[in-house]
C-alpha cells in the first residue's frame, strides 16, 4: 500500500531586538553565563513584566509579510509549567488570541534541473504568536547548570497547518520562512545560535485517505537539513511500523541528527495541563489601523516576488536570480548596477561569477567590499563598447575589487585599452592573411571557421589588445575582396 | 523631647522637624526605643536595622542643615510590610521560603519614599505571602493586637497596623488584596487606606493576586495617610497596570472639600454575621454624617453575596501562578533532602510554604485546570464585572458608600485558626472593593464594650482619593477615637 505523509511544522524564531521581551536588559548571544539578567529575568520576588513594543512591531511585520490577519488586540496569557529553565515557572505567551492568524508561506520545490525553476506552493499557516524564550540547561556529570541569558528573549511561534507531504516540502518551507524573516529584519534565523528552532508533527495515512493518522512530534531538529532528514526518517519509521502490523503511538520523539535515529521522549499520557489564563500583570495592547499601516510601509518585497520581478524585468536567467535573491544586499547591488548599465544580464554574470568569488577569497561581506554598483556598470560598458576585452576585464575587476578604483582608471593605469586604430589593424590583418595560405584556401573553400587561424596570428601581433569584433569585421572585408 | 513623641502624627512631626525643635535622629532614636520597649509583646516586626535607620535619619538631618530638605516626609520613619522590596534588606513575605532572602533591588514605592527623604524602617510582619486576616499564618510569629495582646491585629498587614497603633512607627505601608490594609487598621484603631487599583505601582511588591493587590498607607490620621499616599502614588513605567493620572496634592486638596456629600448605605453590608456593637458604631457614624447635612441614601449592591466566592477563585488562581517562582532553584528555601530538579520543587515547596499558602495554591491550580477554567475562573471574572458595575451604578446617585470595615472587632489568637472559612469571612466587607478596583479607607469609629477598636469603611469612586479622604476626615475631626491609645 502507498502511504501519504502529513506534516505540520512549529517553528520558533527569536525576534531580533535590543532588549528582552518584558524587561530592558539586553538580548544577546555568546556572553558569559547569567550576565544578561536582571531582577525581572530571574523572576525575583515582586518584579513585573513590561512589554517590548519593538518585538510586537516585528511580529506584526512578520504577519503582514506572510499575509496573516492581525488581531485588533494583543493579549497576553500565562502558560504554567515547572521547569528549571523557566524562571517564573510560567511563560508569558499568547493562547486563545494569537496576534497573527492565517496567512501562508510560499515554497519552491526542487526543479527538474538546477537551472529550472521548481513548482511553487502555498503552505497555509494556522497562527503566529509572541512569547518569551527560556534559559538553557547544561547538564554536567552530576549537577545541571542554568544559564538565563536566553531567558526572556522575544520568541515567535509560527504554526503551519498540517499541509506538507514530504521532507522536501518541509525543507522548502523552512528555507522560505527563514528567507522571509531575514528579509524583514525580524530575525537572523541562525540555527546554530538557536535563533530558529523547529518541531515537526508527522503522521501517515493510506494514500487517498482524508482522515489524519496518529501524529508524532519530532523535536530537536536543529538544522534545516536535520529537519529534512529527521522527517524522512520518521516517515519511514511509521510506514515500517504500520507494515509490520503495528500502530503509531502519539508521542514526542527526539531526533539525533548525528546518528540519524530517534527515540521516544514522552507519550500523550504525560502531556501537560498548562492552565492558561490571561496575565494580570499585562494590559491588552490595541493594534489599530494606523499602527498596521506604519508597519506595512516598512515591509520589504518578498523573496519570491523579487525573483519573479528580476526574471521578468531584467530578463536574467533563473540560476542567476536564485543566487541573487537569497541575499537582499546583493539583490540591491544588482539592481543598482543593472539600472546604471542597462545591461542586467552582464551585470548578473559579473556578480554571480566574479564578485562572489572575490568576496569568498577575501572572506568579507558585500558591505565591506570596495567595489560598488557603479564600478560594475562601468566595467560592463567598457567591455560592451569594445574598449576593454573580456579576458582583460577579468583582471580589471580583480584590481577594482582590491583597490576600489574605477575600472577606467585601472584600464588606463595598466594600458589595457583595446587597440582600435583602423590602419594598424588592417595591416595586421593583411599580414595574417599573407602568412596563412592554408587558412585562406580553407576559407575560400567555404570553411568559415578557418578565419580563426588569422585571428590567432593577429592577437599575437597585437599583444592581445585588438578588439575581436573589429578584427572579425576587417578580416571579412579583406577576405571578401580577395 | 517628651516620651509621647512616638504617638505624634507625621504631620506634627514634620512641623517639629521643620522648626528644628526635633532632629530626625532624635525621632528615630525615640521610635527605636519605643520599639524595643513594646515589640517583645506586640511582635509587629520581623526585623529592623537600627544602624541603617539611624544612618538614614542622619542623612535627613544633613539635608535639612544644608537647606535641601526633600519635603514633609523627609526624616519621618515609615515601616514597611515585609513584602515590599528594599535594596539590601530582608524580604521574607513572612515565609520560610524567603526567610534568608535579601532584596537586591528597591520597589518603586521604596524609591519614591527615599526620594521624599522618608526613613525606610524595619520589616513588618504579615500572614505568609499576605494570605490571611490575622498574621497567624506568618511562618515566624503572630503579631498581637496592641489593645489586647491575646487578640490578633488583623491581617494580612497586621504588623503594619500594630506598629502604627503601638507607636513603633508613625507611618507604615501595607498591601491590600482583599482588605489586608483596612481590616487590620480597623482592628488596631488606626487609619488604613487602599488606593484605586493602578494608582500605586506594584513593582517590587511580592505578588499575591496581581489584579487585586495595591500598596497603601497606615497612619494615625487621615491627613497623614493622604501625605503618605501622595508620596507613593503615580504612574510607573515598570508596572503595566499602573494608571497614567495626575497625582494631586491630597493634603492641600482634601482640606478644600467640605461636603456635604451624598453617601450610600448598602443593606448587603449590614446583614447576618455583623457584630451588633460594630453595627451600632457604624450606624452612629452614619447619623453623624446625616447631621452634618449629608444626604444618606440606600443603595443596592446585589452581587455582593458572590464577592467572597469570586475572590477566592480569582485570588487563588493568580497566586497559584505568582508563587510558582518560589521553587528553590534560583533563590529561597531549597530542601536539603532533594536529589534532582523535580525533587527540589516538591520538597522545597512542601517545606517552604505554610498550610494556608498551600491551600490557596492547590485551590488556584484546580480552578485553572483544563475543563474547569470556564466554570470557575472565566465565570468568576464575569461576576467580578457585575460586582464592579453594582458600585458604578450606585455612584450615579452617591459620592461614597459607608460600611463597617470588619464584621467583628479583633478576635482571639487561635479562635479562627482552625476554620479557614470563618477567617475568610473577616474580609466580607472589604473584598468587593478590591474586586471592583475602588479606593477604600478605614477610620476609627468607636470601641466595643470590652475596649476593642471598631472601624468605619468609606468606599470611594475610582481615582477620587481626595474626596474619599475628605469624607473620612470630616468624621475623624469631629471624633477622638484615634487618640484613645492602647495600654502597653
Amino acid at each position: 500500500m502507498n502511504y501519504e505523509a502529513v506534516i505540520g511544522l512549529e517553528v520558533h524564531v527569536q525576534v531580533k531586538t535590543r532588549s528582552k521581551m518584558f524587561t530592558r536588559v539586553e538580548a544577546g548571544y555568546g556572553r558569559a553565563p547569567n550576565t544578561l539578567t536582571d531582577p525581572v529575568v530571574l523572576a525575583l520576588p515582586g518584579v513585573l513584566p513590561v512589554m517590548n513594543k519593538v518585538a510586537l512591531d516585528a511580529i506584526i511585520k512578520a504577519g503582514l509579510m506572510l499575509g496573516c490577519e492581525i488581531a485588533p488586540v494583543c493579549k497576553w496569557d500565562r502558560k504554567n509549567y515547572f521547569y528549571p529553565d523557566s524562571p517564573k515557572n510560567y511563560q508569558i505567551s499568547q493562547y486563545d488570541q494569537p496576534i497573527c492568524r492565517g496567512g501562508f508561506v510560499e515554497i519552491e520545490l526542487p526543479g527538474s534541473a538546477r537551472n529550472v525553476m521548481g513548482e511553487h506552493k502555498r503552505i497555509p499557516l494556522t497562527r503566529i504568536h509572541l512569547e518569551e524564550d527560556v534559559g538553557k540547561l547544561n547538564h554536567e556529570t552530576v549537577d545541571s547548570l542554568i544559564d538565563y541569558n536566553r531567558a526572556g528573549t522575544p520568541l515567535m511561534e509560527i504554526v503551519s497547518e498540517p499541509a506538507m507531504h514530504s521532507a522536501e516540502e518541509a525543507f522548502a518551507y523552512l528555507t522560505s520562512l527563514r528567507q522571509t524573516m531575514i528579509y524583514g529584519g525580524i530575525s537572523d534565523c541562525d540555527m546554530e545560535k538557536g535563533q530558529l528552532r523547529c518541531d515537526a508533527n508527522i503522521s501517515i495515512r493510506p494514500a487517498g485517505e482524508t482522515k489524519l493518522g496518529t501524529k508524532v512530534e519530532l523535536k530537536n531538529l536543529n538544522s534545516i537539513s536535520f529537519v529534512r532528514d529527521g522527517i524522512a526518517h520518521e516517515i519511514k519509521r511509521q510506514v515500517a511500523v504500520i507494515q509490520a502490523g503495528g500502530t503509531i503511538v502519539q508521542e514526542t520523539r527526539d531526533y539525533d541528527g548525528q546518528t540519524g535515529t530517534s527515540q521516544s521522549l514522552r507519550t500523550k499520557e504525560m502531556a501537560h495541563d498548562y492552565r492558561y489564563f490571561p496575565d494580570p500583570d499585562l494590559m491588552p495592547v490595541k493594534v489599530d489601523e494606523a499602527w498596521k499601516a506604519r508597519i506595512k510601509s516598512e515591509c520589504p518585497e518578498l523573496p519570491f516576488d523579487k525573483q519573479r520581478r528580476f526574471i521578468e524585468q531584467y530578463q536574467v536567467p533563473y540560476t542567476i536570480t536564485s543566487v541573487l535573491v537569497p541575499d537582499q544586499e546583493l539583490s540591491a547591488f544588482f539592481e543598482e548596477a543593472a539600472k546604471l548599465s542597462g545591461k542586467p544580464q552582464q551585470v548578473g554574470n559579473w556578480i554571480v561569477n566574479d564578485l562572489l568569488r572575490e568576496l569568498g577569497n577575501a572572506r568579507i561581506g558585500l558591505a565591506e567590499a570596495k567595489v560598488k554598483p557603479a564600478h560594475i556598470a562601468e566595467l560592463v560598458k567598457l567591455v560592451d563598447s569594445g574598449t576593454l576585452l573580456s579576458n582583460a576585464a577579468k583582471d580589471v575587476f580583480v584590481e577594482v575589487f582590491q583597490t576600489g578604483d574605477s575600472p577606467a582608471a585601472v584600464v588606463d593605469r595598466k594600458g589595457l585599452k583595446a587597440e582600435t586604430n583602423a590602419g594598424e589593424l588592417e595591416q595586421w590583418c593583411r599580414d595574417a592573411i599573407a602568412a596563412n595560405p592554408k587558412s585562406l584556401a580553407d576559407f575560400k573553400a567555404g570553411k568559415d571557421s578557418a578565419i580563426n587561424g588569422f585571428k590567432g596570428f593577429i592577437m599575437k601581433a597585437a599583444k592581445g589588445k585588438a578588439n575581436p569584433k573589429l578584427v572579425d569585421e576587417t578580416l571579412r572585408r579583406l577576405l571578401a575582396g580577395l | 523631647m517628651s516620651s509621647d513623641l512616638h504617638y505624634k502624627t507625621a504631620t506634627e512631626l514634620t512641623e517639629l522637624l521643620a522648626d528644628k525643635k526635633l532632629s530626625s535622629v532624635e525621632l528615630m532614636k525615640s521610635v527605636i526605643d519605643r520599639t524595643k520597649a513594646v515589640d517583645g509583646r506586640v511582635k509587629a516586626f520581623n526585623s529592623y536595622d537600627e544602624k541603617d535607620a539611624l544612618a538614614q535619619a542622619k542623612a535627613s538631618d544633613d539635608r535639612r542643615a544644608r537647606g535641601l530638605s526633600a519635603g514633609p516626609l523627609d526624616g519621618i520613619p515609615v515601616g514597611l510590610k515585609d513584602v515590599i522590596a528594599v535594596e539590601g534588606q530582608p524580604l521574607t513575605a513572612s515565609s520560610k521560603m524567603l526567610a534568608n532572602f535579601v532584596s537586591p533591588y528597591d520597589s518603586t514605592v521604596t524609591k519614591k519614599l527615599k526620594q521624599a527623604g522618608a526613613i525606610c524602617w524595619g520589616r513588618l510582619n504579615l500572614d505568609e505571602f499576605a494570605m490571611g486576616s490575622s498574621t497567624e499564618n506568618s511562618a515566624f510569629h503572630t503579631t498581637r493586637n496592641p489593645y489586647d495582646l491575646e487578640r490578633v491585629p488583623g491581617g494580612s498587614s497586621g504588623g503594619s497596623a500594630a506598629a502604627v497603633s503601638a507607636g513603633e512607627a508613625p507611618l507604615a505601608l501595607g498591601s491590600d488584596t482583599g482588605g489586608s490594609i483596612r481590616q487590620p487598621a480597623a482592628l488596631c484603631n488606626v487609619v488604613g487606606m487602599k488606593p484605586t487599583y493602578g494608582l500605586v505601582s506594584r513593582y517590587g511588591l511580592i505578588a499575591f493576586a496581581s489584579s487585586l493587590d495595591q500598596i497603601g498607607p497606615f497612619a494615625r490620621s487621615v491627613d497623614d495617610a493622604a501625605l503618605l499616599l501622595g508620596a507613593i502614588a503615580g504612574h510607573d513605567p515598570l508596572d503595566s497596570t499602573s494608571f497614567k493620572t495626575e497625582v494631586p496634592d491630597y493634603c492641600l486638596e482634601l482640606a478644600k472639600r467640605k461636603g456635604p456629600w451624598r453617601l450610600g448605605i448598602a443593606k448587603e453590608y449590614f446583614g447576618e454575621g455583623l457584630d451588633p456593637e460594630v453595627g451600632a458604631a457604624v450606624q452612629a457614624a452614619v447619623e453623624f454624617y446625616r447631621k452634618q447635612g449629608c444626604e444618606i441614601k440606600e443603595v443596592s449592591l446585589p452581587h455582593t453575596e458572590y464577592a467572597l466566592d469570586v475572590y477566592y477563585i480569582i485570588a487563588t488562581a493568580e497566586c497559584s501562578s505568582n508563587l510558582a517562582r518560589y521553587d528553590g532553584i534560583r533563590y529561597g528555601h531549597r530542601s536539603k533532602e532533594a536529589t534532582d530538579a523535580i525533587d527540589i520543587y516538591f520538597k522545597s515547596r512542601a517545606e517552604g510554604f505554610g498550610p494556608e499558602v498551600k491551600r490557596r495554591i492547590i485551590l488556584g491550580t484546580y480552578v485553572l485546570s483544563s475543563g474547569y477554567y470556564d466554570a470557575y475562573y472565566l465565570r468568576a471574572q464575569k461576576v467580578r464585572t457585575l460586582i464592579r458595575q453594582d458600585f458604578l451604578d450606585a455612584y450615579q446617585s452617591v459620592d461614597a458608600i459607608l460600611t463597617p470595615t470588619s464584621p467583628t472587632p479583633a478576635f482571639k489568637v487561635g479562635e479562627k485558626a482552625a476554620n479557614p472559612l470563618a477567617m475568610y469571612l473577616s474580609d466580607i466587607y472589604t473584598i468587593g472593593v478590591n474586586l471592583a478596583g475602588l479606593p477604600g479607607i478605614s477610620v476609627p469609629c468607636g470601641f466595643s464594650k470590652s475596649g476593642l477598636p471598631i472601624g468605619l469603611q468609606v468606599i470611594g469612586q475610582p481615582f477620587k482619593e481626595t474626596e474619599l479622604f475628605a469624607i473620612a476626615r470630616s468624621y475623624e475631626q469631629a471624633h477622638e477615637w484615634g487618640s484613645r491609645l492602647p495600654a502597653l
